[in-house]
C-alpha cells in the first residue's frame, strides 16, 4: 500500500516505538486467545474438574446442524448487505455536494447513524417497524401488507436488511466520497471532450480511483456483518423460531447462556478462522489483481 | 462533478429521507407518554411531554449511566491514541524485524467477534480487580480501537514526506521538538479522524460493555436493555433515552467534520 513506496530507514530500535502497543493489544487480545484455545481442547465440568478431549469440540461443532445453520444463514445475510450497501453507497457519494452548509450538513446527517449505539440502532428499528405504535409497520398495514416481522421470517430478514443498509450505508458512502474528491477534475474533462458516455467516465475515470477506499469498505463490511450481534439481538431476538439467529447470538447463547466453555471455545476458534480467511483471500486477490495490470 | 449524475441526486436525497424517518419517528415517541403512544397513532404528536427527559435527567440510574459511558470512551480515546500514534510513526518510517507480520497481526485483532472474547475478558479482568470499572470497558475496547488508530494513522503518517524529518534534524531541533511541534500538528487531520473512530467504536458497542460491568460502572446503553425486560414496555423513556445517546456523536461529527473529509481523501485511499 501507500507505505511501501517510500523509502525507509532500517532500524531495530524502531521496536520501541511498537511497545506500547504490543503490550496493550497483547493484554487485550492474545491473553483471551490463548484462553479461549486452551478451553476448546478440555471438557470443563467445573473450574476444578476438566479433561483433555482434544478435537473433540471442534469436530462436534462442524458437524452441529444448528451451527452449519447459522452459518449458511450468516453468509446469506452477509452477501446481501453487501450486494445492496456497496453499490448504494457508491451512488449516494456521487451525489453528495463537496462544499458549503449543505455539505456539512449532509455529512453529519451520513455519518449519524455510524454514531448511534448498536442495541439503540436496534430499538430505534423496533419502534419504528412494529405493527402496533411503528410508522413503518403501521403505514404498511394500512396499505394493505400485513406486515408483522416478530411473526414472519420473511419479514424479519427483510427488516434486518433495511435496517443493516441504515446503519452501515453511510460508512461506504463516506469513504467512497473521499475516493472521489481525490479524482482531478482534468480527468473528467478529457472524458467529456472524448464523449465518453456517464458509464464509461464511472467505469474507467472514477472506479480505478476508488479501487483502494472500496477494497477498505469491503473489508469492513465484510468483517462487521459476519459478527453482528447487537441490532438482532434487540430487534428479533433471533426470532421468529432461529430464523435470524446468525454467528455471534448462537456463540452468545452457548457460553453465556448454556455455559458450555469448551464447545464455545471450539466454535469461537472456527469462527474467527474463518473471519480471517475471508479477509485475506479478499485481500490477496485484490492485490494480485493490482499487481497483474 | 454533481451536474453529471441526476440519478446520484434523487438517489441521496431518498436515502436522507430514509435515515430521517427512523430518527423523527424515535423524537416524536420521547415527546409522548406510555398511554398516549399505546392509545393513538398520530404522525406529529398532539399532547407532546417533556415528562421522558425529566425522568432520565432526575434518575440517578439513567444520568450515571451516560456519564460512565462517556468516562470510559474517553478513556479508550486517549489510551488508543497515545499508544497509537508512536507505533504508527515508526511503521511510517522505519522497516524492521517482523514489522509487516506484525502490522498484519494487528490488523487481524480487528476482525476478532467480540462475542468470542466475552468469557475471557471476564475472568481476566475479574481476576485483576478491574470488573466494574469504566478502565476495564476501555482496555477490552482497546482490541479493535488500537489496531485501527494505529493503522488509520499509519496511512496518514505515510504521506508525510521524510524530508520533513531530515529539515528539522538539520535546524538541529531534538527528536521531541520535532514530534511535537512540528509533525503532530502536520498530523491533525489523522488525529481527528482517529478520534472520531475511537469513538464511534467504543460509543456504540454493548457486547463487551455489557458483560464487563456491573451495578458500580453500568453504561446507559446496558441500562436501556435491562428498564426494557423490567417494566414492560416503556417506549416514551426508552425513546428519550435513545435521543441523548444519539447527542454525542452529532457533537463529535459537527466538530470533526471538516478533518473527516480532509482525512478520509487524504487517508488510506
Amino acid at each position: 500500500m501507500a507505505a511501501m513506496a517510500q523509502n525507509k530507514t532500517k532500524d531495530n530500535r524502531a521496536w520501541l516505538g511498537v511497545l506500547p502497543v504490543m503490550l496493550i493489544v497483547a493484554f487485550s487480545g492474545v491473553i483471551p486467545l490463548m484462553t479461549v484455545v486452551n478451553y476448546s481442547v478440555q471438557d470443563i465440568l467445573d473450574f476444578n474438574t476438566r479433561f483433555f478431549v482434544g478435537f473433540e469440540w471442534y469436530r462436534e461443532t462442524l458437524t452441529d446442524p444448528r451451527f452449519i445453520d447459522a452459518f449458511l444463514r450468516q453468509l446469506g445475510f452477509s452477501a446481501a448487505v453487501l450486494a445492496i450497501e456497496i453499490p448504494l453507497g457508491i451512488l449516494i457519494a456521487r451525489g453528495m455536494p463537496t462544499q458549503g452548509l449543505r455539505a456539512s450538513l449532509l455529512l453529519v446527517l451520513l455519518a449519524t447513524p455510524l454514531l448511534i449505539p448498536w442495541n439503540v440502532v436496534g430499538t430505534i428499528w423496533q419502534i419504528y417497524a412494529r405493527s402496533d405504535i411503528g410508522l413503518l409497520g403501521v403505514t404498511l398495514n394500512q396499505l394493505g401488507f400485513s406486515f408483522n416481522y416478530t411473526a414472519e421470517p420473511l419479514h424479519a430478514w427483510l427488516t434486518l436488511l433495511a435496517m443493516d443498509i441504515w446503519h452501515w450505508t453511510s460508512l461506504v458512502a463516506l469513504l467512497a466520497f473521499a475516493g472521489l474528491t481525490s479524482v482531478p477534475a482534468a480527468c473528467y474533462q478529457a472524458a467529456e471532450l472524448d464523449g465518453a458516455s456517464k458509464w464509461q467516465v464511472f467505469r474507467h475515470v472514477e472506479l480505478p480511483r476508488l479501487k483502494g477506499v472500496l477494497v477498505i469498505a469491503v473489508l469492513l463490511r465484510l468483517m462487521d456483518s459476519f459478527m453482528i450481534y447487537t441490532e438482532p439481538f434487540v430487534l428479533t431476538g433471533g426470532g421468529p423460531g432461529n430464523t435470524t439467529t446468525f454467528l455471534s447470538q448462537y456463540l452468545a447463547t452457548m457460553a453465556v447462556g448454556q455455559f458450555d466453555l469448551g464447545p464455545a471455545a471450539a466454535f469461537s476458534v472456527i469462527y474467527f478462522l474463518f473471519i480471517l480467511l475471508f479477509s485475506w483471500l479478499f485481500y490477496t486477490s485484490v492485490m494480485r489483481s493490482e499487481e497483474d495490470s | 462533478m454533481n451536474r453529471r449524475y441526476r440519478l446520484s441526486r434523487w438517489v441521496l436525497a431518498a436515502y436522507c429521507v430514509y435515515l430521517i424517518l427512523p430518527l423523527y419517528w424515535l423524537l416524536t415517541l420521547a415527546l409522548r407518554s406510555n398511554a398516549d403512544i399505546a392509545g393513538v397513532f398520530e404522525l406529529v404528536p398532539s399532547n407532546p411531554t417533556l415528562a421522558n427527559f425529566a425522568e432520565i435527567l432526575s434518575n440517578p440510574v439513567w444520568y450515571e449511566g451516560f456519564l460512565n459511558s462517556l468516562s470510559y470512551v474517553l478513556l479508550n480515546t486517549l489510551i488508543s491514541v497515545f499508544v497509537a500514534l508512536p507505533a504508527a510513526y515508526v511503521f511510517s518510517r522505519y522497516r524492521f524485524l517482523g514489522d509487516r507480520q506484525l502490522f498484519f497481526w494487528l490488523l487481524s485483532n480487528r476482525m476478532a467477534p467480540p462475542a468470542v472474547f466475552l468469557l475471557p475478558f471476564f475472568q481476566l479482568y475479574s481476576s485483576i480487580g478491574l470488573f466494574d470499572t469504566p478502565l476495564a470497558v476501555a482496555l477490552a475496547h482497546c482490541l479493535f480501537t488500537v489496531p485501527l488508530s494505529v493503522w488509520i494513522l499509519e496511512g496518514f503518517m505515510s504521506g508525510v514526506p521524510t524530508e520533513i524529518d531530515d529539515m528539522a534534524r538539520i535546524d538541529g531541533h531534538s527528536f521531541w521538538f520535532f514530534f511535537t511541534r512540528i509533525f503532530l500538528p502536520i498530523n491533525r487531520s489523522a488525529i481527528g479522524v482517529t478520534v472520531f473512530f475511537c469513538f464511534m467504536f467504543s460509543w456504540v458497542e454493548l457486547l463487551l460493555a455489557r458483560t464487563l460491568t456491573g451495578s458500580e460502572a453500568k453504561p446507559i446503553v446496558v441500562v436501556m436493555t435491562r428498564t426494557v425486560s423490567a417494566s414492560g414496555m416503556d417506549w416514551g423513556v426508552l425513546a428519550a433515552a435513545g435521543i441523548f445517546t444519539v447527542l454525542p456523536g452529532i457533537l463529535v461529527v459537527w466538530f470533526v467534520r471538516q478533518h473527516l473529509v480532509k482525512g478520509f481523501a487524504l487517508g488510506r485511499v
